[in-house]
């Protein structure tokens, strides 16, 4: 059990890629942290220097107060759990898992007791015997999940642990891996870039780009309230919807019509986000709404997402897609012109030059 | 088609065969018969066998040749593998450098060093002993095992050492528990290929012994005498050719298993 400060650490490559910059984060004891956001923002990079794989450029690392930052890996009592499982090939199920201990010394009726616990945890005792070669993704992520928790360390770090598993493998996985972390209470660290695992299984969320964290918060907060353009359009699925807007005396003028939002202080010219899942059909008619012609309708089951196109008018130079994601049972179709409603107070305006979420 | 490819193949292994098979012959045939022409011998005998064996110098130059041979291959496989895993893994300066050298030392035509080596290891004592040969052959067969075994260890994915610090392993830990059996493969076919050429020389040899004490066996069997003035050693030298390639027969076979060995599936993904 550890907690886990991130004070000002940066990381610059020799070749002068800045991976990761100035990251400010503190993970509470026993606090499951996603990190997320696009390929190449710095999510491993970040993960690989708690670890201790990758030096630190700039900043302080602490780990329970205590400054790690010229510690080797080994000295800082943390397991991790590599995207491509790394398990050791020449090993069974049960030595790779023994691993860790053999090399920390520990007696050897211990470490048969510790990797029974850890197989029986993961279901895995039938395998012990067989080497990583004749093992399934998902056992194999398995057998990598049970090397990282069978020696008890502060902290476990999952660098997308799951994304060399099938779709259903995953949501499997994915509840596993949030009732374990539970159940132990070990401080983790999860990289991923899926925002669906991003939102259903951390306490808080990290999100980067560029080497830069955008936001910190409990995955509800940031959907509600992202801080900028970027997180907005990040979490959630299907995207937020932008549309550029003019802010005058009666509302925002958009390719979508009149958003009757009124709201001092704000500059010439705004960037209006409104979530897919914000309209309704029409059989619930309150707050603002638009019409438009339905291009095409993806059925998704439970849901629909109806997708309209604004051509370029008089004001907006660019052709504009908006996304709704509707009940399955909306009455609307392709072709037709529909009119849908949502409710304007929950329209996000955006700064359209520093991307700053001004309703904030 | 499958016929001509077939005869192809029986016309190639004929011509790389017959003069194998002629030594062969040679070498169990009684010394009366020895310039009988023929492809069999017309009067089977192991006395030349029995007459190798009997001769010390030849017996002391096997002794040499695996002697010096083993000493020099651990000693090329010990740098080597170090050398490798550096060239496989790391960026240091130099490296670059280091990989031309090597390069350079195995093309480098030996016979334009053999005079100054003879001078040189006059001048230090060395000459006619063991370390007077080792020194040599782990200089030339280390090019060889540095190429294969990074070749080898490049193979094996970066995660697992990584793996291996997370789990709590040294450097050192890493590389002896986790890369090397892994290696193992490429380690004992570069070994058997070191080996060999240790085994096989015979320009230093020849060049750099003057007596028993470090001649190796292809050197000596150069030095073979009829026990008379007028005996033939025909018959002796193709015994001992016979004897000392036996062990290049049974490493080749060896060699040919363990390179198929695909020892790193299911390390990752995969
Ligand atoms: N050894 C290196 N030298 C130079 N640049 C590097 C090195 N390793 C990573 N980078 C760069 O640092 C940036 C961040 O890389 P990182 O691996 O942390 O991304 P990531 O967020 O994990 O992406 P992904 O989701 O694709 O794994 C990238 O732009 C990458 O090109
Ligand atoms: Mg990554």
């Amino acid at each position: 059990m550890a907690e886990i400060v991130l004070d000002g650490v940066s990381k610059r490559f020799p070749d002068g890629t800045t991976a990761v910059h100035d990251v400010n984060l503190t993970i509470a004891d026993r606090e499951f942290v996603i990190l997320v956001g696009p390929s190449g923002c710095g999510k491993s990079t970040t993960l690989n220097m708690i670890a201790g794989l990758e030096e630190i450029s700039a900043g302080e690392l602490r780990i329970d107060g205590v400054r790690v930052n010229e510690r080797a890996p080994r000295d800082r009592d943390i397991a991790m759990v590599f995207q491509s499982y790394a398990l050791y090939p020449h090993m069974t199920v049960r030595e790779n898992m023994a691993f860790p201990l053999t090399l920390a010394k520990t007696p050897k009726p211990e470490i048969a007791a510790k990797v029974q616990h850890a197989a029986e945890l993961l279901d895995l005792t039938a395998l012990l015997d067989r080497r990583p070669a004749n093992l399934s993704g998902g056992q194999r992520q398995r057998v990598a999940m049970g090397r990282a928790l069978v020696r008890d360390p502060k902290a476990f770090l999952m660098d997308e642990p799951l994304s060399n598993l099938d779709a259903k493998l995953r949501v499997q996985m994915r509840t596993s891996i949030s009732r374990l972390q539970k159940r132990l209470g070990t401080t983790t660290v999860y990289v991923t870039h899926d925002q669906t695992e991003a939102m259903t299984l951390g306490d808080r969320i990290v999100i980067m780009e560029s080497g830069l964290v955008q936001q910190v918060g409990a995955p509800q907060d940031i959907y509600d309230h992202p801080a900028n353009r970027f997180v907005a359009g990040f979490i959630g699925s299907p995207a937020m919807n932008f549309l550029p807007a003019e802010v005058h005396d009666d509302g925002l003028h958009t390719v979508i019509g009149t958003i009757p939002v009124r709201r001092a202080g704000l500059p010439r010219e705004v960037v209006a986000g409104i979530r897919p899942e914000l309209f309704q059909d029409t059989r619930i008619r309150h707050g603002a709404s638009f019409t438009g012609t339905v291009d095409i309708i993806e059925s998704m089951g439970a849901e629909k997402l109806a997708y309209f196109t604004f051509e370029p008018g008089t004001s907006f130079t660019q052709e504009t897609q908006v996304v709704a994601r509707l009940d399955a049972k909306s009455p609307i179709s392709e072709g037709d012109p529909t009119t849908l409603w949502y409710d304007p107070a929950a329209v996000h305006l955006f700064h359209p030059e520093t991307g700053v979420n001004l309703t904030r | 088609m499958r016929l001509r490819w077939g005869l192809i193949d029986v016309l190639v292994v004929l011509y790389a065969l017959i003069p194998v098979l002629w030594i062969v012959s040679l070498s169990f045939k009684d010394p009366s018969t020895i310039t009988d022409g023929a492809l069999l011998p017309t009067k089977w005998t192991w006395s030349n066998y029995a007459g190798i064996f009997r001769n010390d110098d030849f017996t002391r130059g096997l002794v040499n040749s695996i002697g010096i041979g083993l000493i020099a291959t651990f000693i090329a496989m010990l740098f080597g593998t170090m050398a490798a895993y550096a060239i496989a893994r790391l960026t240091f300066p130099g490296k670059r450098a280091l990989i031309g050298f090597s390069l350079l030392i195995a093309m480098f035509p030996q016979i334009s060093l053999v005079t100054p080596l003879f001078q040189i290891e006059r001048a230090l004592g060395l000459f006619d002993t063991w370390p007077g040969l080792i020194l040599p052959y782990v200089t030339f067969a280390l090019p060889l095992t540095i190429y294969t075994l990074s070749a080898f260890f490049k193979e094996i994915p970066t995660e697992l050492e990584r793996a291996a610090k997370m789990d709590g392993a040294t450097p050192f830990q890493a590389f002896w528990k986790v890369i090397v059996p892994l290696a193992v493969p490429g380690m004992v076919t570069t070994a058997i290929l070191a080996f060999i050429f240790c085994w096989n020389d015979f320009l230093f040899a020849i060049s750099l012994t003057s007596s028993s004490a470090a001649r190796t066996a292809p050197a000596t069997i150069s030095f073979f005498t009829g026990g008379s003035q007028f005996e033939d050693p025909t018959g002796s030298i193709a015994a001992a050719a016979v004897v000392i390639t036996i062990p290049i027969v049974v490493f080749v076979l060896l060699f040919q298993r363990r390179i198929v060995a695909g020892l790193t599936s299911g390390a990752v993904k995969g």
